[in-house]
């Protein structure tokens, strides 16, 4: 594989970092499956596309999608806690609605973004060539996140949001208003998953309505394999985790199709991906099978 | 201090399993008293206790604490005033949580939770000088999952989490009923420890007699969602299990049957 797909490769696993720090807050934090990011990560890439595209200046676009990410984790969360509604059919529903109110945003399928300034060309230095100085930046950004999410769930509120999905009953009684916990924790989650929606398409040359296909995959890909190669109780290490399962999904991806002997094509992506997270989930058993000694008969 | 009024449950109600829960309840318990609950299976004490935690709504009734109307106030609102530990061990902890993690949970009830970190140095101070006194070593094992912990242990941190903020009611759900006899005395010789050193009004739900003849300063019987019995004082210190149930079938006219409750 030569230094470009590499590169290329890291830079769309980095960005799905940002997709698994979503996920690992609504699926691991708050035990909300949340199938929404489906939706919200071309929300992100549509609301980004679509303003650039009429001349709004990239980084406030950026914000305006992860804006629309988090009203979109708002109503799922809304949807499940003031209208009770399970969490996973909250989060379908507004999948399905996020598809035509995407369509709806970019007027049209696929908005492209050929000639446009976007957050990578008007912030890289351009000393080196930009398929190596987009990924710098993208890893900026999420050592950024990363560090803000380190920072938040050790602060009382961060607490209280973990409390939440471990145990409401006991959260409640210790005074946590757990309602507005989900509502936030599915805002934050999709506000994430919507920028990396919106550095996705500023980096691949525009926004495209099937980008989102599979999203909630990658994620649940990035964080069980994160979580199984490097397991861990502190935060820190749990964030860096799935940043970490994240690139190294990408990269699996990216090497199994291009190594020529496999014979593997794009259409093979997803049968590849099952395969991987499979093993993930299974190598923890595997792990332990090996390290126990062999017991003898009698 | 708790004001509860003419209270009224019904689980159900116009469908063939209703069930009248509480039927005009009422009760007061002074500051600072400690009362011991007791009502065979169906008498209403846990819906009484669930009632004054905000899990259950009453269909009727008052319940005010510190003449503070708190009816309407769902659970987490009601909680800078109420104290809960639960039957279940794993339902009074987070069992992902560490041991500090919990406790800062309880340190933070009723508090308004901002974006100081959780956990510090003199939380941990706090937190390691209160489990000492329990003299089970837990003082050195903050930072291990709680889940960890047996029930009784759990139990024992989840008091010493119910005395981290003062509370105006601390609610007891029968909470030595999951333990073994040996740890279930521990616990409860460690919850009138407490009690005693903060000063607590209490109210404990138990199903035992013995427990709740022997613990607190006053025993009340429930019975088919009312108060049939209040004794305290002098006339409560000589009473045996005996005693109490002689006081029951006169008050009701009929016998008690329920043998968990007279056996335990």
């Amino acid at each position: 594989m030569s230094l470009f797909s590499l590169l290329g490769a890291l830079e769309i696993g980095l960005i799905f970092g940002l997709v698994a720090l979503g996920v690992l807050i609504s699926f691991r934090v708050l035990r909300f499956p949340d199938l929404t990011v489906d939706g919200s990560f071309p929300l992100g890439g549509a609301v980004a596309a679509t303003l650039i595209a009429a001349g709004v200046n990239p980084f406030a676009a950026t914000a305006a999608a992860v804006g629309a990410g988090a009203v979109a984790g708002f109503i799922t969360g809304w949807l499940n806690v003031k209208l009770r509604i399970m969490d996973l059919l909250a989060s379908i529903l507004m999948m399905i609605a996020l598809y035509s109110v995407n369509l709806r945003i970019m007027g049209r399928p696929n908005v492209p973004l050929i000639n446009d300034d976007t957050v990578f060309t008007l912030s890289l230095p351009g000393m080196l060539p930009d398929y190596m100085e987009r990924p710098l930046m993208v890893l900026l950004v999420v050592i950024v996140c990363k560090l803000l999410l380190d920072w938040f769930f050790a602060t009382r509120q961060g607490l209280a949001m973990r409390a939440t999905g471990s145990n409401p009953r006991m959260a409640r009684a210790q005074g946590v208003a757990t309602g507005r916990s989900v509502l936030g924790g599915m805002a934050l989650s999709n506000g994430l998953v919507a920028l990396a929606g919106a550095l996705f398409v500023q980096s691949q040359g525009g926004a495209d309505i099937s980008i989102g296909i599979g999203t909630i995959v990658i994620g649940l890909a990035a964080v069980i394999v994160g979580e199984s190669i490097l397991p861990a109780r502190r935060f820190f290490w749990i964030t860096l985790a799935v940043i970490l399962g994240a690139l190294l999904y990408r990269i699996f991806i990216a090497l199994a199709l291009n190594s020529n002997f496999i014979g593997l094509q794009a259409q093979d992506l997803n049968l590849v991906t099952a395969v991987l997270v499979t093993f993930a989930l299974v190598l923890p058993m595997i792990k332990k099978k090996l390290s126990r000694p062999a017991r003898k008969p009698g | 201090m708790l004001h509860a009024h003419d209270l009224h449950i019904t689980f159900n109600a116009g469908t063939p399993i209703e069930n009248r829960a509480l039927r005009g309840l009422s009760l007061d318990i002074p500051q600072g008293q400690f009362v011991a609950v007791i009502g065979s299976n169906g008498a209403g004490k846990s819906t009484f206790l669930n009632a004054v935690s905000g899990e259950l709504s009453l269909d009727s009734g008052v319940i005010e604490i510190d003449g503070v109307p708190v009816t309407r106030q769902p659970v987490w609102e009601r909680a800078g005033r109420v104290a809960r530990v639960f039957q279940d061990p794993l339902a009074g902890t987070c069992e992902d949580l560490t041991i500090e993690e919990n406790m800062s949970l309880a340190l933070s009830r009723g508090q308004p939770r901002g974006f100081a970190r959780a956990l510090d140095k003199s939380s941990r101070e706090l937190f390691q000088e209160r489990l000492a006194v329990l003299g089970l070593g837990l003082e050195r094992r903050l930072s291990d999952r709680i889940g960890l912990l047996s029930g009784g242990q759990r139990q024992a941190v989840s008091l010493v989490m119910a005395a981290l903020q003062p509370s105006r009611i601390l609610l007891l759900d029968e909470h030595t009923a999951a333990l073994d006899p040996k740890t279930a005395a521990f616990v409860l010789d460690l919850t009138t420890r407490i009690v005693a050193e903060h000063g607590l009004t209490t109210m404990m739900v138990t199903h035992s007699m013995r427990q709740a003849l022997d613990v607190g300063e006053r025993t009340v019987m429930l019975h088919e969602g009312k108060v049939v019995l209040d004794v305290s004082g002098p006339e409560r210190k000589g009473m045996d299990v005996k005693d109490l149930l002689q006081l029951f079938e006169k008050v009701r006219g009929e016998e008690l049957s329920d043998d968990a409750l007279l056996l335990g």
